[in-house]
């Protein structure tokens, strides 16, 4: 293994007034305008979720060590794969890298003194937080049992939980994840630096704007579905109840129109993270840059385009399903591009593998396999066998844990040092990064068997012949467990124990790394000017800029 | 790469400390208000789109309900909207013009005009109420005890001529457009509170003197809102009020 | 602990070979790409190891690599696609000799009837050789009827029938699963599908006491309810003929033309108002709340299906539109209180 990029030079020190000192008491930060504040927030509460969203997994992976299930009684199990899900999509994947690396990073990335329409980030952070405390409301009073597809009429009429709750908390949240895809398209659109084109913009920057676009335009029809879903329930009309008239497939419908775009919102900003890295730890500019930035906004287009594909053997024609299969092969294509193009980075750099490009090469593997997988579920004839099986959970847990939650982790560990002015401990940090991939593994690849056995999802209990699968799985996830909490640990600790970063100890090419560690409120001293193409490695190594 | 100095020249007291102009600025809030109602338009279109498809799947049983809602109180709300947008566009002129007091005149009318919107539909909802069409337990549109008028049943048969047992059929149906008749008028409503409240907020600053000829961006934005909100009351007031009218 | 480690589940139905088929296909591919990509990253990583003396080549692209690795994955991807809708096809179209059952999904138990009127709860017997057509529905939450040997699956919906099709292989027990989440006993709403030879399958139809068949106890309702009094043969009835009905086109009152399949009649019944036939008044009325369960409904189906069969033109009874005017339509649930001496529940008024 190669050693460190980062050199550092003995006379490195903190700034003396950056973001996180410029002003001390709660107001400062709880009425700040300050997009790293709010960054900050975002990181805090978003971390609880995470971890909140964990605890229901673990006791999902004991209720599934034996086959009869006997750990958790049937509505309790039901009530605790429901608050995972809902847990980790809506209240961690859906804002994470947007609303804390997002926000923290793009103004820097365009050279901006902060977001276009700072008191609408703020407001954003307060939104998120009224619909978390109804989301926490309806945990705290009994739990949500419907899965986290609420579907009807299940969810409308049969079910006794704080549904309404639970609803009302999605949807708010839903607005925060609005106001910040809002944000950034003015901010993207209106405050670059003078010679930023649009050609010249980092690819974390794309991804975050087609990302931006998603949010934008699918999470308001989440907003009306959730909103007729709870007048549904509270008002007994009948939109979706067929013993009034209503028709429950138009429910699957509308809630995936946003729900699928959704997981592109989720990925999007994690690969724009994976381009940031690979060219940093390749020492060289992105392979076929303007296909990759094309391709995030083919995909947050064609991402639209597939949604029924949830819904093959749901009751819609043979002819609609159709459609979507081939809708969803094309969405496919896109990223296989940008694995290819990562790939292709490397080649010829001159490759190092601190922690971050860790995550990134893992990021790259897990997602390949992942995204794969995803083929066989478009494939109509296999998707009957394999929908609402393990399979589909093996799925989308390696694109959105081995793929998602990989990058945001690589992008944490890439960005700590612009963040916090301090470095994390590499070894521990390559450490928990092998422990990640190993117990996601095992976790997870048992799950792929299981479902092509038919193990259907939402199972309290099963046959005892998938019983050893299951405790691979679980064995799996107690290294995952470890593997997740040290990066909690050692950031805090580097916190104040961390050697001093200085601007760019990676030697990293990128508006970002230009200015202090941690940056100054107002971002940069003097407006850069931008004259060059991203990624410009190869010209003279980078001198690390001492402010 | 190079360095400039930060450009900012002008130090208008409005200038937010994140833009270099107020031209900037002016922009960035015009997208960020055209962006956000693009938000709108596709929340108030999931509705429409699930209001068409069962439309189409009991068009006469909407036909019977929006017989049962009152144009007259429709149109009266419509022309009440639409006179709140021109008083809001003359708010904007004047704020442009830096008329402060008539600034503030033309968004107490607006706020008015509203207010009368609200008041209209407070009541068509209290009527519907009477009429026990209210979705839910309680709903009956075959006219039952404590239910002024409303037996859409027996309406059906002597208006379209159609047999007692088709006619009770469509009534029970007629659920199903009541249900969006007051989603659809709800979520309206809903947004031209929150016009009230913005509104209202603006009054405040108007009144301060905040807005002049380089700076009612404020004014402006608020006005696209609601026109916006004025706009969707506009697809409403046909889609609901006036299906199959023409017979 | 359950020490049994199956890893691929019985091939138990004609179509479960050619699922599988894909399947390893896609396996196949998968492994091939990700080995790829992984043992491609794995040698750029040390053959390009950073070292001092390493200067990274700054290569920009090369648009003929970009549309080589976009034109070859679109193509694998179109040949998945025509592979997998071709399969799709196969389990959307059911034999026209199938074997019919049909089947009720309710929290949180699966019932069968068979139209000599066996039934069974939780268990599925089915024959080889011969393909067997389930048409099922809900009678409260979406369902799923999911067996994974046989490699099939659709969701039970309420109010509405769906069908699912297979032909079975293999003599033996296999799982039987909802695989659509109902609530709170979803994953004890589990079953067996025994599949037994043609002679056997026979031996068992006959073993079981049934209580009439299906069309037999349909006839009953039929009656009962009241259907008859409309629906006759005769030219002056006032409702349409059902003989030969099933699976026939039908011409509306509005000039449409619909098959007249499960979904057309269960909605004829509970909500006539929808669709009138040509020639006849909207004078029907509705039936929900009358016929009280599903597995009546099913009995009716099984019933007018049995009517025998006619010519294929569109049925049209009516050349020209009966005049009938609502005092000559016969009250049917006055007419039957008014036969027995104890009241008939009233049906109800919900919509």
């Amino acid at each position: 293994m190669s050693s460190a990029t980062i050199t550092t030079p003995p006379q490195l020190e903190m700034p003396k007034k950056h973001y996180l000192n410029d002003n001390y008491g709660i107001r400062s930060w709880l009425l700040t305008k300050d997009h790293k504040r709010i960054a900050v927030l975002y990181l805090l509460t978003l971390t609880f979720f995470f971890f909140l969203g964990g605890v229901f997994a673990a006791m999902i992976r004991l209720q599934l060590l034996t086959p009869e299930g006997t750990l958790f009684q049937a509505d309790t199990y039901n009530k605790l794969f429901t608050m995972h899900g809902v847990n980790m999509v809506f209240f961690f994947l859906v804002p994470s890298i947007p609303a804390v690396l997002g926000n923290f990073l793009v103004p820097l990335m365009v050279g901006a003194k902060d977001l276009a329409l700072p008191k609408i980030n703020l407001a954003s952070w307060y939104i998120f937080i009224v619909g978390a405390a109804f989301a926490l409301a309806a945990l705290v009073s009994g739990g949500v049992d419907t899965g986290w597809t609420f579907y009807t009429p299940l969810s409308s009429g049969y079910l006794k939980t704080h549904v309404i709750t639970m609803a009302v908390g999605v949807l708010i949240a839903g607005f925060a994840s609005i106001f910040t895809g809002l944000n950034f398209i003015v901010t993207v659109h209106r405050m670059r630096a003078p010679g930023l084109t649009w050609g010249r913009l980092p690819l974390f920057i794309w991804a975050n704007y087609a990302t931006s676009i998603i949010m934008v335009l699918g999470t308001p029809v989440l907003a009306i579905t959730l909103i007729l879903l709870a007048l549904e329930r509270g008002f007994h009309i009948g939109i979706f109840d067929p013993k009034l008239g209503g028709d429950p497939v138009l429910f699957q419908h509308m809630f995936w129109f946003y729900s699928h775009p959704a997981v592109y919102i989720m990925i999007l900003p994690g690969m724009g993270v994976i381009s940031e890295i690979v060219t940093c730890f390749s020492r060289k500019r992105v392979f076929g840059y303007s296909f990759v930035a094309f391709s995030s906004i083919a995909i947050a287009v064609f991402g639209f385009l597939v949604w029924a594909h949830h819904m093959f053997v749901a009751g819609i024609s043979t002819y609609s399903a159709l459609v979507f299969s081939l809708m969803s092969f094309a969405v496919a294509i896109p990223s296989a591009v940008k694995v290819f193009n990562w790939t292709a980075t490397m080649y010829k750099g001159s490759v190092s593998f601190d922690t971050p490009m860790l995550y990134a090469i893992g990021f790259i593997g897990l997602f390949t396999i992942g995204g794969l997988t995803g083929l066989f579920l478009a494939a109509l004839g296999l998707d009957v066998h394999v929908h609402d099986t393990y399979f589909v959970i093996a799925h989308f847990h390696y694109v959105m844990v081995g793929g998602m939650v990989m990058a945001y982790l690589g992008g944490m560990h890439f960005w700590w040092p612009k963040l916090s002015g301090r470095l994390y401990p590499e070894g521990w940090a390559k450490l928990a990064a092998l422990i990640t991939f190993i117990g996601f593994n095992l976790t997870f690849f048992p799950q792929f068997i299981l479902g092509y056995m038919g193990m259907p999802r939402r199972y309290a209990a099963y046959p005892p012949e998938f019983q050893v699968l299951n405790v691979l799985s679980t064995a799996g996830a107690s290294i995952l467990a470890v593997g997740f909490i040290l990066p909690l640990i050692y950031f805090l600790w580097s916190m104040r124990y961390g050697a001093i970063a200085g601007p760019n100890p990676w030697n990293a090419t990128g508006l970002e790394w230009q200015t202090s560690s941690p940056p100054p409120t107002h971002n940069f001293d003097q407006t850069p000017v931008v004259t060059q193409e991203p990624y410009h490695y190869g010209e003279e190594e980078e001198v690390p800029v001492v402010p | 790469m190079s360095h400039s100095p930060t450009t900012t020249t002008e130090h208008h007291p409005a200038l937010a400390h994140q833009f270099d102009s107020m031209a900037q600025q002016r922009e960035a809030s015009n997208l960020g208000m055209w962006v956000f109602l693009v938000t709108e338009i596709m929340m108030f279109g999931g509705l429409f789109a699930a209001y068409l498809i069962y439309r189409l799947k009991y068009y006469e049983a909407f036909v019977g309900g929006s017989t049962s809602i009152s144009v007259s109180w429709g149109f009266a709300n419509t022309l009440v909207l639409i006179s709140s947008s021109l008083t809001m566009a003359m708010a904007v002129w004047s704020a442009q013009h830096g008329r402060r007091k008539q600034t503030v005149a033309f968004i107490a009318l607006t706020m008015l005009l509203g207010t009368a919107f609200l008041g209209v539909k407070a009541k068509e909802y209290y009527d519907k109420y009477d009429e026990c069409h209210i979705p839910g337990i309680s709903f009956n549109a075959e006219g039952g005890p404590g239910c002024r008028t409303g037996n859409i049943a027996e309406e059906l048969v002597q208006r379209e001529h159609i047999t007692p047992e088709a006619a009770l059929q469509i009534a029970r149906q007629t659920q199903i457009f009541f249900s969006f008749y007051f989603a659809m008028t709800g979520l309206h409503a809903f947004h031209m509170l929150l016009g009230m409240g913005l509104m209202t907020w603006l009054l405040l600053r108007a009144r301060r003197g905040d807005f002049g000829p380089e700076y009612y961006s404020p004014v402006e934005y608020a006005g696209l809102y609601w026109h916006f909100v004025d706009i969707v009351w506009i697809y409403l007031f046909p889609l609901l009020y006036l299906i199959s009218r023409h017979r | 602990m359950h020490f049994k480690l199956p890893l691929f589940p019985d091939q138990a139905s004609t179509v479960a070979g050619q699922v599988d088929a894909l399947y390893l296909f896609l396996v196949l591919l998968t492994t091939f790409f990700s080995l790829l990509i992984g043992l491609l990253i794995l040698f750029f990583a040390i053959k390009y190891k950073k070292t001092p003396e390493r200067k990274a080549e700054q290569i920009h692209g090369s648009t003929l690599l970009e549309i080589i690795w976009t034109v070859i994955p679109l193509g694998i991807s179109m040949f998945i696609f025509a592979w997998g809708a071709a399969i799709y096809f196969h389990q959307r179209r059911p034999p026209t000799n199938a074997l019919e059952l049909y089947g009720v999904g309710k929290q949180w138990m699966w019932k069968f009837e068979y139209s000599g009127g066996q039934r069974e709860i939780n268990s599925l017997h089915v024959p080889t050789g011969r393909p067997v057509k389930i048409s099922m529905i809900s009678q409260d939450v979406i369902h799923s009827l999911f067996i994974p040997a046989f490699r099939v699956k659709y969701d039970v919906l309420p109010n509405r029938y769906t069908t699912v099709w297979f032909e079975a292989t293999q003599p033996g027990t296999y799982h039987l699963f909802c695989s659509q989440y109902c609530g709170t006993k979803h994953s004890g709403m589990i079953g067996e599908v025994v599949v037994m030879k043609p002679d056997d399958f026979e031996t068992w139809l006959g073993s079981g006491k049934a209580e009439g068949s299906m069309a037999a106890n349909g006839e009953k309702l039929f009656q009962e309810l009241g259907c008859i009094t409309c629906h006759r043969p005769d030219s002056g009835a006032r409702g349409p003929n059902l003989q030969g009905l099933y699976g026939r086109p039908v011409r509306l009152s509005d000039n449409r033309t619909v098959v007249a399949d499960d979904n057309y009649i269960r909605e004829s019944i509970l909500n006539p108002n929808a669709k009138i036939v040509s020639g006849f008044q909207p004078i029907m009325p509705t039936f929900q709340g009358v016929v009280k369960s599903e597995e009546d409904m099913m009995q009716l189906l099984a019933y007018i299906k049995s009517l025998g069969e006619q010519s294929g033109q569109p049925l049209n009874n009516r050349t020209s539109p009966t005049m009938i005017r609502d005092t000559e339509v016969p009250n049917i649930q006055q007419e039957k209180k008014n036969k027995s001496e104890t009241p008939q529940p009233q049906s109800e008024k919900k919509p």
